[in-house]
């Protein structure tokens, strides 16, 4: 059977949030790389598997998927080996799976790319931009606090696709100066430790091509 | 007891919630949050919605907030899966996939000229800011190239079925409608169709007389 495909830059939290997932369930699978720098994302090759032109697209067998987070309720629907991403009743899982989407990337993907990315390109952080999303990223995990502090994971007992859907960001996010909103929270800090520390999770971080620490 | 959904029904995120009772047909309430007094910060409503947001929704001891969470458990629970086509792998992925498209690229375009076109010159008494329009309304468009792509083989976003995908929309296409820059649509016929068609729906023309009946007590 052909490999499963995911095409996007091996670096980028969006792609890795669907190479987590697929690592989660012990599933083989080759990265395409897709250049956004070269502007590959919109060539027609690329368009006919994501027409918006963006990272990541996973073919499997005959079905061709985007958006990294639709992208992780099928696999985790379609493959029941591995933990039980997507139990049902799942009503607590589906608010924190939104929470993830509207709250948490809104903040933490501007300071992703402006504090890791910008850099890589060759560009300078904006520190206005920074700041805002910092203090809102903030009140966000004030929210989370509350909630881990009653919750061991954020559908409850049990390690879900709602707590998987945070980790790519949460690792480029460690590795900025803004850690520390995660570092000074112990909730937050002890969720983010024990689940980072999931065999599978070792298993994508080592692919992902970080440049040597400067 | 009736289901509570907490907020105006003015809210796109409410109003989505509302469509979805509407289609199965479930029985509720709607309480009202007061924002332009502040009512969602108020202890009682962060209670039910943490991030002092509308919606929040009750159904016993289950509270909920995020209406895209929201509708999947009404539906869920009261007979609309099919909207959801659960049981079908490949048609609940590409349910999925647009959920997303409507939350990333849509509602993420549309929410800022309803902001500046509605929200700032009835409630806020400012002045529409033309260029954060001008800008989303370019974004809009890129989008519904897609769209127009997308319907032209398909009837509706997931396919040649009706789902969450395509009524998930609704709201911000209603505002879209009636604001001043309906006309966008004109030039991608089966957007415009596709529209025109989930807008007829019973449960959407029933949820757009409460969301209008909400702006005029304004």
């Amino acid at each position: 059977m052909a490999p499963r495909k995911l095409y996007g830059m091996p670096l980028s939290p969006n792609v890795v949030r669907v190479a987590a997932a697929l690592n989660e369930k012990g599933l083989d699978f080759e990265i395409v790389p897709v250049d956004l720098r070269t502007g590959a994302h919109k060539q027609p090759e690329f368009l006919a598997l994501n027409p918006f032109g963006q990272i990541p697209a996973l073919q499997d067998g005959d079905e061709v998927l985007y958006e990294s987070r639709a992208i992780n309720r099928y696999i985790a629907t379609k493959y029941t080996e591995g933990p039980e991403l997507l139990p049902t009743p799942s009503a607590k899982l589906e608010v924190w799976l939104e929470v993830e989407s509207h709250h948490f990337y809104p903040h933490v993907s501007p300071l992703v790319f402006q504090l890791l990315i910008k850099p890589m390109l060759g560009g300078a952080a904006d520190p206005v931009v920074v700041d805002k999303h910092a203090h809102e990223l903030a009140r966000v995990l004030d929210v989370y606090e509350t909630h881990l502090a009653q919750n061991k994971y954020l559908a409850g007992d049990a390690f879900t696709l709602a707590d998987l859907n945070h980790m790519s960001y949460l690792f480029c996010l460690s590795k900025t100066p803004k850690a520390d909103l995660v570092a000074s929270r112990p909730h937050v800090k002890a969720w983010w430790d024990d689940i980072s520390a999931r065999p599978a999770f070792q298993k994508t971080v080592a692919a992902i091509p970080f440049p040597p620490s400067a | 007891m009736a289901m509570k959904v907490y907020g105006p029904a003015a809210s796109t995120n409410v109003a989505r919630v509302l469509v979805c009772l509407e289609e199965v047909g479930l029985d509720y309430e709607l309480v009202p949050v007061d924002m332009t007094k502040g009512e969602h910060k108020s202890p009682a409503h962060v209670s039910r919605n943490p991030f002092g947001q509308v919606p929040a929704f009750q159904d016993g001891d289950l509270i909920l907030s995020e209406s895209r969470a929201i509708s999947k458990y009404i539906l869920r629970k009261g007979g609309g899966s099919h909207l959801l086509r659960e049981g079908n792998l490949s048609e609940a992925a590409m349910v999925d996939v647009w959920l997303e498209v409507e939350s990333g690229q849509f509602d993420s375009a549309m929410s800022p000229i309803v902001f500046q076109c509605f929200v700032v010159p009835m409630f806020m008494g400012g002045t529409t800011d033309m260029k954060v329009v001008e800008e989303n309304l370019e974004k809009l468009k890129k989008s519904l190239e897609v769209y127009e792509a997308r319907l032209s083989r398909f009837k509706y976003l997931a396919g040649d079925f009706v789902s969450l995908a395509d009524i998930s929309h609704f709201p911000m296409a209603h505002y879209l409608l009636v604001g001043p820059h309906a006309s966008v649509i004109d030039a991608y016929p089966h957007v415009k169709a596709w529209i025109a068609d989930i807008m007829s729906r019973p449960s959407v023309k029933k949820v757009t007389e409460l969301m209008e009946a909400a702006i005029r007590m304004n």
